[in-house]
Order: structure tokens, then C-alpha cells, then sequence
């Protein structure tokens, strides 16, 4: 299996907190690939690194076999790499729709079409996800006027409407109302299986992530610590440790 | 107006009592055409502002650099069509220019075209620069580039310096000269507002509001954050180059200081007219302008001496009390007027599991 998102040996400091040593991890195409690691383990500064949000100090980060440790984070959104954030970040005073037509997405818009009109069949996609999101009967409301588990989906189906090739989900559950939980881990399953997009997700709720990933990284101190199928990382006694506080 | 009325047809007869109101104004109140007709460029001014600091979220305070720069490359386009320009501006107005009718239009046309696409090729050049710069760092970097352009051009003895360039007079009578100078920015205001009326019900208008809400949000779907913010800057230049192009025309003799780039007779008012009218609302500027305006002229007619005390006082009323505008209130307390597709939100709890 052909990994999607490869990385080399990368480090990030900040002055003189080393966030991440000589991570080197795949992600391969097509699956669900866990991130965990304790709080301040480097798991967000990772994330930040691969979508191009800052430089990186070394290593290398490729993406379906190119390098893109130098490019910025729209160029690697248009590659179809998409990023949500653990802060869920929504347009507060647009409604629903809006959000969703924004997220149309922008990889192969030419210069002139940005001053096209939205097409009916945007619309109605942005529509059919709000629903498999459960979002469209508020699809007219402020997006703002959402409960924080509301817009966490919002921001997922914006995602979705972007149709991305992979997408790092940051604390996807964060929050979330424990009702809501499993109906939002049955909709990331389905986003992978039924629209084929790879997934790399951050999560901190192990039933969640144990749930959902077939292949788990693990981070501590801002290095790789283990990573192995959810079983193995649920029984290595290191990654216990690194959680439980023991170093 | 009845409540049969649809929608549209209440917009096509508002647009309708406008456009006989702006043909008749200048007949009717012949005494005032020279307020009237600087009304449509504080119209066109506001609308322009409002496209970067209302619907962007980039409060720009040098776009008056635009009207300044049309000015000049439209008047030395003009001048240059007969004479040496270096040696008309260096005989300080001794040489009197004399064209024909026709000489006059197709000066005036090619001037204003060349204006036009001089300020779009101006705003590509320093969105380089200014775009590097957010929030107050690029409303300050903008206002930079308004001052220094006034004060280089002020400096640049082949354009005539501080002391300016006449410009050839209206071949006509002079009323019939006001007339159509009112009549042009009467025109040209009216259709910088139906562009960006377009503008913003295509995509162009949502991923500018998108910036405006969350840039880095943008940037993270995808967006050519970059692309949109330089063509909404090239579109605001092209329609002030055109204006200071009639603009100089207008009052046939341009100077750098308080005519072209006067930035506090000009361009500071863009920002005050879009807040008080509402920004990021289509019609917030067109009605912060004609407001302004109003109380401008009437206080420099009653006022005289306080003028400016009476306008800082507006501005700071409008800024600390009044911050949505008028649009902006009135969007917020009759949402439905507007067309604005929002339901109320649901009573706390009642988010059921999906």
C-alpha cells in the first residue's frame, strides 16, 4: 500500500522547546492512521508542520510522493490535503449553506470562474452533506447559533465539500457531546469508506480512536514513542506509561 | 407601494425614483449641481472603499492613491496628445491650451481609459507589498503609500510639482460643462454600484466575506487568499482611476496635495461614509455617502469655522456608538427586508442526538 503523506526525521523547535525530533511516519492511502500522545507530546505542532502552517527546522514531508515542506498552507489544500481544527473554526455569521458553498473547492478554478455564479449542483452537494452530516434542518441557520458539537460537524461537512484526498481531523470527538460521539464515528467511517478519503486524526478519547483507526502513532515529548495496530498500542507498556505520567 | 409588490419589482422601482431624482436634481437645484455632483463621487468613493474594508475586511486608508494616480495619468495622457508635457508644466499655465471638441473627447476618453488601467497595473504592483500586512499595520502601510504619493508627485517637476497642471477647459458653455460632468460621475458612480452589486452574489463575494471572517480559516480550505484580495484592490483602482480622471477634468486644475491624493478631504471620509452608512452591506455606502455629504455641506454653509470639529464629531459618534451603521441596524431588525435567509436560533437544549 502506497503511503500518502510520508514523513522523514522531522523536527520543529520553538526558541528552545524541541516540539518534534525525528518524527518519521506513513499515512497510506485509503485507511484511517491515528495520532495520540499526551498533552504537549507535539501532536497539533505535527499536524501544523504537514499542512504548511510554519516551516519545519529539518526532514522531509511528502505528499502522494511530492515534497511540499516548502509550500504554503492554500497551495496544499489545493492539493487536497485538509485540515480541521481543534478550535472549530466555522463562519459564525453566515448560515449553514454559505459555509458549505465557501468550501467549494478551489484546486482547478481558473482565474475566471471565481466570478461564476454558485452552480445548482454545488448547492444541492452542499445540501446532501449537510444531511449526512444531520445538519440540514438547520441548514438556514448562523452557523454561530450552532452548538459547539453542531459546528464541529459543520466544519467537517465544509471539509467534505472541499473534497479533499486526505483529511487531519484534530480532535474530532473534543467536546462533543457523548450522544453525538458514535453518530460522528460512524460519518467518519463512512466518509472513508464511501468517498474513499484517507484519514489522519488526532484523538485524545482512546475508545474513539481505538474505534476508529486501523494504525495508531504514537507521540511523547515530541518524539515517536510506538505505533503498531490499535490492539498492540493499547497493550504497550510504554505508551501506558507516557499517558499514566511515568517517564 | 403595495405589499402585492414582489420583491423585485419594489427594487426596480426604487432604482426607478433614483434615476428620474438623479436626472432632475441638477436642473431643479441648478444652484447646487457642483454639490450634486461631487455627491456621486462620494458615492463612488464609498462603494469602492467598501468592496476592501466592508466585504474583505482590509480597512485600506490609501485608496484615495488610486483617484490621485488616475488624475495624473490621465492628465498627462491628455496633454501629451498635443504638447510636450515637461515644457507645458514648466511654463506654469502660460501656455493656453485650446482644443477643439474633438480634441478634447478623445483626450478626455483615452485619458480616463489609460487611468484606468494604469491605477489596475498600480494596485497589482503594491499588492505585493500592502498584502504582506494585516489589520491596523495595513490600514497604516496604505495611508504610507496615499501620503508618500502625494508628497513624491508634489516633488516631480515634469508633471509641475506642488504647483500643478491646468487642464484643458470643457469646449462649451459652462453650464453645459457641469452638466455633463455631472451626468459622467452621475454614470460612473451608478455603475461602479451595479458591478459590485454583481460582484457579490457570485463566489468572488463569498470567499472575500471568508477572508474578511477568517483568513487563515480560507487559507486552510484552499482558497487564493492572495488572488482575491489583489483583483478586489485592482477593481476598487480601476473604478477610482476612472473617477480622478473626471475628477481633474472636472475642476481643470489638479495638484497633488489637496486635489489628487487628499487624503483628508477625500480619503479619509471613503472609511467614515461606509461605517455610517454600514459596511459590508450593498447599500450602507451609497446612503454613508449622501449622508455625509448632506451634513458636510451644511455644515461648512452654517458652520464655517467648525467644520471640521462638527465632522470629527460625526466620526467619532458613528465609530463608538454607532458601529454597525445604518444598514447594518437596520439588516439586524429586519432581516426579512433584506432577504437574508435566517431562521432563529432554537431554544437552549433543544439539540437533539444526530
Amino acid at each position: 500500500m502506497a503511503a500518502m503523506i510520508e514523513l522523514r526525521n522531522v523536527s520543529k523547535s520553538f526558541g528552545g522547546v524541541r516540539a518534534n525530533q525525528d518524527v518519521s511516519m506513513d499515512v497510506p492511502a485509503g485507511k484511517i492512521t491515528g495520532l495520540i500522545g499526551p498533552n504537549g507530546s507535539g501532536k497539533t505542532t505535527l499536524f501544523n508542520s504537514i499542512v504548511g502552517y510554519h516551516p519545519i527546522d529539518g526532514g522531509s514531508i511528502r505528499f502522494e510522493g511530492r515534497e511540499i515542506s516548502r509550500l504554503k498552507v492554500p497551495q496544499i489544500a489545493r492539493l487536497g490535503m485538509l485540515r480541521t481544527f481543534q478550535q472549530t473554526r466555522i463562519y459564525g455569521n453566515m448560515n449553514c449553506v454559505k459555509n458549505m458553498l465557501i468550501s467549494v473547492p478551489h484546486r482547478s478554478m481558473g482565474y475566471f470562474e471565481i466570478f461564476y455564479d454558485h452552480s445548482p449542483g454545488e448547492l444541492e452537494r452542499a445540501e446532501r452533506l449537510l444531511e449526512f452530516v444531520g445538519l440540514y434542518a438547520k441548514r438556514k441557520l448562523l452557523a454561530g447559533d450552532l452548538s459547539f458539537g453542531q459546528q464541529k460537524l459543520l466544519e467537517f461537512a465544509m471539509a467534505l465539500m472541499n473534497q479533499p484526498k486526505v483529511l487531519l481531523l484534530d480532535e474530532p470527538t473534543a467536546g462533543i457531546n457523548p450522544t453525538l460521539i458514535n453518530g460522528l464515528i460512524d460519518r467518519l467511517k463512512r466518509a472513508n469508506e464511501e468517498f474513499g478519503i484517507t484519514l489522519f486524526v488526532i484523538e485524545h478519547n482512546m475508545r474513539v480512536i481505538m474505534n476508529l483507526a486501523e494504525h495508531i502513532y504514537c507521540l511523547a515529548h515530541g518524539q515517536m514513542l510506538a505505533d503498531g495496530p490499535p490492539d498492540q498500542i493499547r497493550a504497550d507498556k510504554r505508551v501506558i506509561d507516557a499517558y499514566l505520567g511515568a517517564h | 407601494m403595495t405589499l402585492a409588490m414582489t420583491k423585485s419589482q419594489r427594487t426596480l422601482g426604487l432604482y426607478g425614483l433614483i434615476a428620474i431624482a438623479a436626472v432632475i436634481a441638477p436642473f431643479l437645484f441648478s444652484a447646487y449641481i457642483s454639490q450634486l455632483t461631487v455627491l456621486w463621487v462620494m458615492v463612488l468613493f464609498a462603494i469602492t472603499w467598501d468592496a476592501m474594508g466592508g466585504q474583505m475586511g482590509y480597512n485600506s486608508l490609501g485608496n484615495i492613491f488610486f483617484f490621485g494616480a488616475g488624475m495624473y495619468i490621465s492628465a498627462v495622457v491628455q496633454i501629451g496628445l498635443h504638447y510636450d508635457v515637461a515644457e507645458y508644466t514648466a511654463a506654469y499655465g502660460a501656455i493656453k491650451v485650446d482644443f477643439t471638441p474633438t480634441q478634447y473627447y478623445t483626450g478626455l476618453v483615452l485619458g480616463t481609459i489609460v487611468a484606468a488601467v494604469g491605477s489596475v497595473l498600480f494596485a497589482f504592483l503594491l499588492s505585493w507589498v500592502v498584502f504582506g500586512l494585516r489589520g491596523p499595520y495595513f490600514a497604516i502601510g496604505t495611508l504610507g503609500i496615499a501620503l508618500a504619493a502625494g508628497e513624491l508627485v508634489g516633488a516631480w517637476e515634469y508633471v509641475g510639482a506642488g504647483s500643478g497642471i491646468s487642464l484643458p477647459v470643457f469646449p462649451g458653455e459652462p453650464e453645459a460643462g457641469e452638466r455633463f460632468f455631472y451626468f459622467a460621475f452621475f454614470v460612473a458612480a451608478v455603475l461602479t454600484f451595479f458591478f459590485f452589486r454583481w460582484l457579490y452574489q457570485t463566489r468572488f463575494g463569498l470567499a472575500i466575506n471568508a477572508i474578511r471572517d477568517d483568513e487563515e480559516k480560507a487559507e486552510a480550505m484552499g482558497i487564493h487568499t492572495m488572488r482575491y484580495k489583489t483583483i478586489t484592490w485592482a477593481l476598487s483602482a480601476f473604478f477610482l482611476g476612472i473617477c480622478g480622471s473626471l475628477f481633474g477634468n472636472y475642476n481643470i486644475f489638479i495638484e497633488p496635495l489637496e486635489v489628487a491624493f487628499a487624503t483628508v478631504v477625500f480619503g479619509i471620509p471613503m472609511v467614515v461614509m461606509s461605517l455610517l452608512g454600514g459596511k459590508g452591506t450593498l447599500w450602507g455606502p451609497v446612503i454613508g455617502a449622501i449622508l455625509y455629504h448632506v451634513i458636510k455641506e451644511a455644515t461648512w454653509k452654517y458652520f464655517l469655522g467648525w467644520q471640521w470639529v462638527a465632522l470629527g464629531l460625526l466620526i467619532i459618534i458613528s465609530v463608538v456608538f454607532f458601529q454597525q451603521g445604518i444598514m447594518g441596524w437596520a439588516q439586524e431588525k429586519w432581516p426579512e427586508l433584506f432577504g437574508i435567509e435566517v431562521e432563529e436560533a432554537p431554544a437552549e437544549g433543544e439539540e437533539e442526538a444526530a
